[in-house]
């Protein structure tokens, strides 16, 4: 409203003779508003994808179905090994009856890496207490809200295969 | 209303006002070389995109042993990394080129002269500094190019009698280019030289601020009412941005079309690649050096040390200008400056294109 009686009050003339002159500076200023937030996003676009990409190959690395343990075998039992399944650390426990069990180890609660500790056959999480149960990942105690999800595990001669269950 | 209130009491705290009368009443003097006043403002602004992009490659650079492999990785596996590594090479090559542009032009306009010799030499300190920005960052992705042209570069302060060598070996981090020197380079480059040009460059654009634009002398020497000028706010702020929105335009282009190259990593057994030359802006020296060391009776290292005495000289009567070149009135060393002004402009250009046609 005031843009007009600006208009008018400096060249009423040439509003008379233009009657289409406000209709085109909002045109114009819409056009320029529109290609500046295009400059603006193919400036911003590159530097988004640049940073992101870890993150995209985190993912790439989630879609992991199955990862194959070259020896891992010859493991002894009652102990454990570390590994990365997908983007996120895991556990492979050999119990010391035999039984193989591989589950997640970021822990429910916060996300801290969880630990097995084969002198209590528990799986505890040094953050805020969390204890779940080896052979199940259940939860036992402490403020994890879920249990540990748990792998399928083939053993072989040569390798233990663990893959989403 | 609100908004007032919160004005004002920003305004009572801050003196935003008093800031706001000091741009209103900030000119620009406008005449036929006006022009020449937008190049401070383009190595600025280019200046701003290199703290941008550098810190963006910080984000996956890591110096030391893998230096080469992380920006392999930021070449070639990250989204866009090779459009922000070349914006951030081809910015500091546009960069040099506009401060250089902005010397010549302060320096024909006779800009220096009282009292505006701090702002000569804090300019020519924030070139030098500048340059060093560009050796060290050269050696940053450790290929076969930057490990040769920092041996290369390095032989310059070895040359210096007596105390070169441990000049170079402080410099190298040892008797040889290896991932102790990137380290330290990388050091240089992003905090220590960071830290000198800053406040630096806040003198120099004060110092503009409180004299406001030089008129070259033809210009000065009307009266009063026929010096015309433009109001820095809007009018000048308005061009000045167009020229920034220019030059971001021209490097976009420049990056994307001719990208930077990536060489093989740094063997300190392979020889050097063949048509291996300096970045054009140590072009010129590089080329001084070797005709030096043509002529007969200063092979060797006398040539070196009589190139290096040849620079410091040139470099020390350059910087010095404003103290020999100070009257307002255009005498014998007015044109003595202007002459001395023609001959490095000359000497420059003219060994930079011997450089180029004789790359073999």
């Amino acid at each position: 409203m005031t843009e007009q009686i600006h208009l008018e009050a400096v060249a009423p003339k040439d509003v008379a003779e233009y009657p289409g002159e406000r209709n085109t500076r909002r045109a114009f200023l819409a056009a320029a508003g529109a290609a500046g937030l295009a400059y603006t996003a193919a400036l911003a676009y590159p530097i988004y994808r640049y940073l992101a990409s870890p993150e995209e190959m985190a993912m790439e690395a989630t879609a992991v179905t199955q990862v194959s343990l070259k020896d891992a075998q010859k493991l002894p039992a009652g102990s454990v090994l570390m590994f990365k399944f997908g983007a996120s650390p895991a556990l492979l426990i050999h119990h010391a009856d035999g039984r193989w069990v591989s589950m997640t180890a970021v822990c429910t609660h916060l996300g801290c890496t969880v630990q097995y500790e084969p002198q209590a056959d528990r799986i505890h999480c040094a953050c805020h207490g969390g204890v779940y149960n080896a052979y199940t990942g259940g939860n036992v105690s402490g403020p994890p809200p879920k249990p540990l999800k748990l792998f399928k595990v083939t053993v072989s001669d040569t390798s233990v295969d663990v893959s989403r269950a | 209303m609100t908004t007032s209130a919160i004005y004002d009491w920003i305004d009572e705290r801050l003196g935003l006002s008093e800031l706001a009368a000091f741009a209103r009443h900030k000119t620009v003097p406008v005449h036929s070389q006006s022009f020449w006043y937008y190049w401070g403002g383009i190595s600025l602004f280019l200046f701003l995109v290199q703290c941008f992009t550098g810190v963006l490659l910080l984000v996956y650079f890591r110096p030391g042993a893998e230096a080469y492999e992380s920006v392999r990785q930021i070449t070639f596996v990250m989204h866009f990394g090779w459009l922000i590594r070349s914006a951030h090479a081809w910015s500091a090559s546009l960069m040099i080129f506009s401060i250089l542009v902005h010397m010549f032009s302060v320096y024909f306009m006779k800009a220096y002269r009282k009292p505006r010799e701090f702002g000569w030499l804090s300019g020519m300190a924030l070139l030098g500094i500048a340059s060093v920005f560009g050796f060290s960052g050269y050696l940053l992705p450790m290929d076969e190019l930057s490990y040769f042209a920092t041996k290369v570069g390095l032989q310059i302060p070895a040359a210096i009698p007596w105390i070169g060598p441990a000049i170079a070996n402080m410099l190298r981090g040892g008797p040889d280019v290896s991932e102790f020197t990137v380290q330290r380079f990388f050091a240089l480059h992003v905090v220590v030289l960071p830290a000198i040009f800053v406040p630096l460059l806040g003198f120099h654009l004060w110092l503009v601020q409180r004299h406001g634009n030089a008129s070259p002398p033809c210009v000065e020497a009307l009266p009063p009412p026929e010096r015309k000028s433009m109001p820095f706010m809007p009018n000048f702020l308005r061009k000045d941005l167009a020229m920034w929105l220019i030059s971001l335009n021209i490097l976009a282009l420049l990056a994307s079309v001719f990208p930077w190259s990536l060489g093989k990593a740094f063997d300190p057994l392979a020889p050097a690649p063949v048509g291996i030359h300096p970045e054009w802006y140590f072009m010129s020296p590089f080329e001084m050096l070797k005709l030096l060391g043509m002529i007969p009776w200063l092979q060797g290292e006398p040539g070196e040390i009589a190139g290096i005495l040849l620079f410091t000289l040139g470099i020390a009567l350059w910087v010095l200008i404003p103290f020999y070149d100070k009257d307002r009135e255009s005498g014998q060393r007015a044109r003595a400056a202007h002459y001395f002004g023609l001959l490095a402009v000359f000497a420059l250009l003219a060994t930079t294109i011997i450089g180029y046609w004789t790359i073999r």
